[in-house]
């Protein structure tokens, strides 16, 4: 047992613990309750719903481990989703050519990034709590949105958009594949590059990470810039997934991100995590509420019980940590 | 003191955590009004013995524990407390928030009438406390507006409310500058007169000699012994601490030949310094001393271009220099190590690795991604090279002692191949054995061609380890000594008068 927990430490971190003890507990729970759970069917509904909720957790993610936080996400998507409705029609709307496509994206990402960058320039300069200045921006987006719609659904999009939003490649879902590559993005960033060194630094000590000569505000900037085109990209794959954009669209999602990130280990006071944990702890979520769908449960229900798995892992890691099997070697 | 019977006296303690045996066969003694101190170095069993007779740790079967001639069979904390022994950690553990009487009284609040709390019965008690140390503060002022030195005497004062008759204090002085550390020394010598004992853990063996009665002298959970302060020297109680003797001889030599790497002219920032002028040398090391609030820090990043000068001239090789940042100043070559590591100099909760290789982050880029492989190397070369002592590279740097998180600091720097490297109290924090070390690293990195400030309050420190010695006050370079060519109490009465 301990030479197990060790190897697996090795080969995948401790933080990965938490997030695939609970796949595989979901994965038993669900495969031995329902006969039908273990089936393409429900992987393919898992495949199609955990692109838009994962794309908004990656988004809230990089903010997360500066010790911030991007309560603006779900609007921003949106308003990115607005800006690519905007191109789309100003092109003829349901027949517009396919070229429009490439400028409809493009508007899309240079929102989200704009208000990525608005936010990231609030927080780096005036030095304002990220909760004040990300509930600023929601704000702001969320009234900006709801001027421009009129509170309705903005739809009538070319045929080729529907591909995005339900379309498969190799029999993978295209937001599947969207989000895979983002995923695999935001590895390599934090694991591997300047700025993810630079923000899990700040995100423990900004002060410290100054004297050492890193630019905190770049930083800062990027990062918020960053998570409005991880916004951009959900705003674009819901717009493909309903059809059509609306501001209050997948609004419930907000605070679920954050509660994936904790699930996935990430610190809540910012400076350390990862991502895959994360990515595992979604399918988790995601598995669980198609489950329980399954089981013929409230879907309500299926909420509530994301609040329990969070309290249920919380307590696992507590006794986890005070167990000999799992605790680290203290230096 | 003879004939006196002792307040406070322990014998034969023993205790041991998992294995590892912190107090060996230990003795303590205080006498009434006493004070004592207890040096030693970190980890030699200090804060083991202090929580050993406040009743936190219990010792070993054979330990003998009495106080005011009482035998104590078994202490517990609130015991301890009720014989009137009161510690006062160097944290303070003080409210931020609250006001000078609140802090001072804050036993009494809890215990006020009808659960209520009563205002005036807890400014009368903290005045009261405060008169007994001879002192008068505004009782209204929240906490935090205070002054370091005047929390310690807020400290000082919640102890005698309640009812103090032996004082701890861990490393009162440590973040005071001299003259605040002699007014704290003259409260000390009030409480001691007035019938306290005080034990005294400090860092500064100056005053230590200067305000004890008496030394016990720790070094790895033994006892080395008890001393009367008549006839000690600093050098002395060093040698017992550390078991080593550290001959100390002035290294100042001339560099005539070397060339210029940094000049600075009329450097001025209103308010902060004014009008310093300097050259360093190749391989010379200049020392800085004087009190806090002499203007060294902000001098230092003023070089290190966190701020900028009002006006007057950096120099770095022959070409005059403008920071906009930090990083203009470290792409000159600039390093500052500063002076408050816990918050500033290293990123605490973060891994060995990872705070050794944050300023260098570009020297381990392959194809603009960092590179683990090299980042490997980078970490174990100056490991090896500077001789820290860890565990794993991705340990918190929290986990290492004062001396190799410093070694890991100075490593940081040195992994920029710095032209000129400042640094901001070296020594803070650090054991007297460790420290020894660290000037050995500085010295051999001189020898090897870097050009080096060290920022002192600590005199012999820049006596003993630079070419030149200059002492700032008031923002200014008073004079410039020559370590041949003066003595060091003449350095540090120039210093202190």
């Amino acid at each position: 047992m301990k030479a197990f927990v060790r190897n697996f430490r090795a080969s995948f971190g401790p933080d990965m613990g938490g997030p695939m003890v609970a796949l595989v507990a979901v994965l038993l729970i669900f495969g031995l309750a329902a006969d039908n759970f273990l089936s393409m069917a429900t992987f393919g509904s898992v495949a199609f719903q955990l692109p838009e909720l994962g794309l908004l957790t990656l988004a809230m993610l990089l903010p997360l481990l500066t010790g911030g936080i991007n309560l603006s996400i779900t609007f921003a998507a949106n308003l990115s989703g607005l800006a690519a409705a905007w191109v789309w029609q100003t092109h003829g709307g349901v027949d517009a050519p396919t070229s429009a496509f490439l400028f409809a994206c493009l508007a899309a990402l240079g929102t989200g990034a704009a208000t990525g960058a608005l936010t990231g320039v609030a927080i780096a300069y005036t030095r304002a709590h990220p909760i004040l200045v990300t509930l600023s921006m929601m704000i702001f987006l969320r009234g900006l949105g709801e001027f421009l719609t009129r509170g309705g659904d903005i739809s009538g999009f070319p045929s080729y958009v529907g591909l995005i939003g339900h379309g498969s490649i190799f029999g993978l879902p295209v937001p599947l594949l969207i989000f895979l590559v983002c995923v695999a993005t935001w590895h390599v960033l934090l694991t591997r590059s300047k700025l993810g060194f630079g923000l899990l630094m700040i995100g423990s000590n900004l002060e410290a990470a100054h004297y050492s000569g890193l630019n905190t505000r770049k930083i800062v900037v990027l990062v918020y810039t960053l998570s409005g085109i991880m916004c951009a990209i959900a705003g674009i794959i819901m717009l493909a997934r309903f059809n059509s954009v609306r501001v209050g669209h997948g609004e419930s999602y907000l605070l679920i991100t954050v509660l994936a990130a904790f699930l996935g280990g990430i610190n809540p006071f910012g400076g350390f995590g990862r991502v895959l944990p994360v990515f595992v702890a979604l399918i988790v979520l995601q598995l669980l509420s198609s489950g329980l769908n399954l089981m013929g449960a409230n879907q309500h229900l299926a909420t509530a019980l994301w609040g329990v798995l969070m309290i249920v892992v919380m307590a696992a890691r507590t006794l986890a940590s005070n167990s000999h099997i799992f605790r680290r070697k203290k230096a | 003191m003879a004939g006196v019977s002792p307040l406070l006296s322990l014998k034969n303690i023993n205790v041991t955590f998992g294995g590892v045996r912190a107090l060996k066969g230990v003795s303590f003694e205080v006498n009434p009004g006493e004070v004592h101190c207890l040096a030693g170095e970190n980890g030699c069993g200090k804060s083991t013995l202090i929580k050993v007779i406040t009743g936190v740790y219990r010792p070993q079967l054979g330990a003998q524990f009495t106080f005011d001639g009482k035998l104590i069979a078994t202490m517990t904390p609130n015991l301890a407390q009720s014989l009137g022994i009161q510690v006062i950690w160097q944290d303070l553990a003080l409210f931020g928030e609250m006001s000078v009487a609140e802090n001072i009284s804050f036993q009494l609040a809890v215990k006020g009438k009808y659960g209520l709390v009563d205002k005036r019965a807890i400014e009368e008690a903290a005045r009261k406390a405060l008169a007994r140390l001879g002192v008068s503060l505004d009782l209204h002022l929240p906490l935090k507006e205070l002054p370091i030195a005047q929390r310690q005497i807020v400290a000082i004062a919640r102890a005698l409310v309640g009812e103090a008759r032996l004082v701890f204090m861990d490393e009162p002085t440590a973040s005071l500058t001299q003259s605040e550390a002699d007014y704290l020394i003259g409260i000390v010598r009030n409480l001691s007169d007035s019938g306290v004992a005080v034990v005294f853990v400090s860092h500064r063996l100056a005053e230590v000699l200067e305000i004890s009665h008496r030394i016990t002298v720790l070094r790895d959970g033994s006892m080395v012994g008890v001393y009367p302060v008549e006839g000690m020297t600093q050098s002395r109680v060093t040698e017992l601490m550390t078991g080593r003797n550290f001959d100390s001889a002035v290294i100042a030599a001339d560099h005539v030949d070397a060339p210029v790497v940094l000049s600075v002219r009329n450097l001025t920032r209103d308010g902060e310094f004014s009008n310093v002028s300097f050259d360093i040398r190749q391989g010379e090391t200049l020392g800085i001393t004087g009190l806090l609030g002499a203007g060294r820090t902000e001098l230092a990043l003023t070089l290190f271009g966190m701020r900028r000068p009002h006006s007057g001239e950096i120099i770095v090789e022959g070409q005059r220099v403008s920071f906009a940042s930090n990083r203009d100043a470290i792409r000159a070559g600039i390093a500052y190590l500063s002076e408050d590591r816990l918050s500033l100099g290293l990123n605490q909760p973060q891994s060995i690795a990872d705070n050794l290789v944050m300023a260098s982050l570009d020297r381990i880029l392959v194809g603009g991604l960092i590179s683990s492989r090299r980042k490997a190397e980078v970490v174990s070369r100056w490991i090896s090279e500077l001789a820290v002592k860890i565990g794993k590279p991705h340990d918190p740097i929290r986990t290492l002692s004062g001396g190799n998180q410093q070694r890991v600091a100075i490593a940081k720097w040195l992994a920029i191949g710095p032209k000129i490297l400042i640094l901001d109290a070296p020594t803070v924090g650090v054991d007297v054995g460790a420290r020894a070390g660290i000037f050995e690293i500085v010295r051999k990195l001189a020898a090897e061609g870097l050009s080096i400030v060290i920022i002192s309050d600590e005199p012999p420190e820049v006596y003993f380890n630079a070419d030149r010695v200059v002492h700032m006050a008031d923002g200014c370079f008073k004079s410039v000594y020559d370590p041949r060519q003066i003595s060091l109490t003449e350095l540090e009465s120039a210093v202190y008068a």
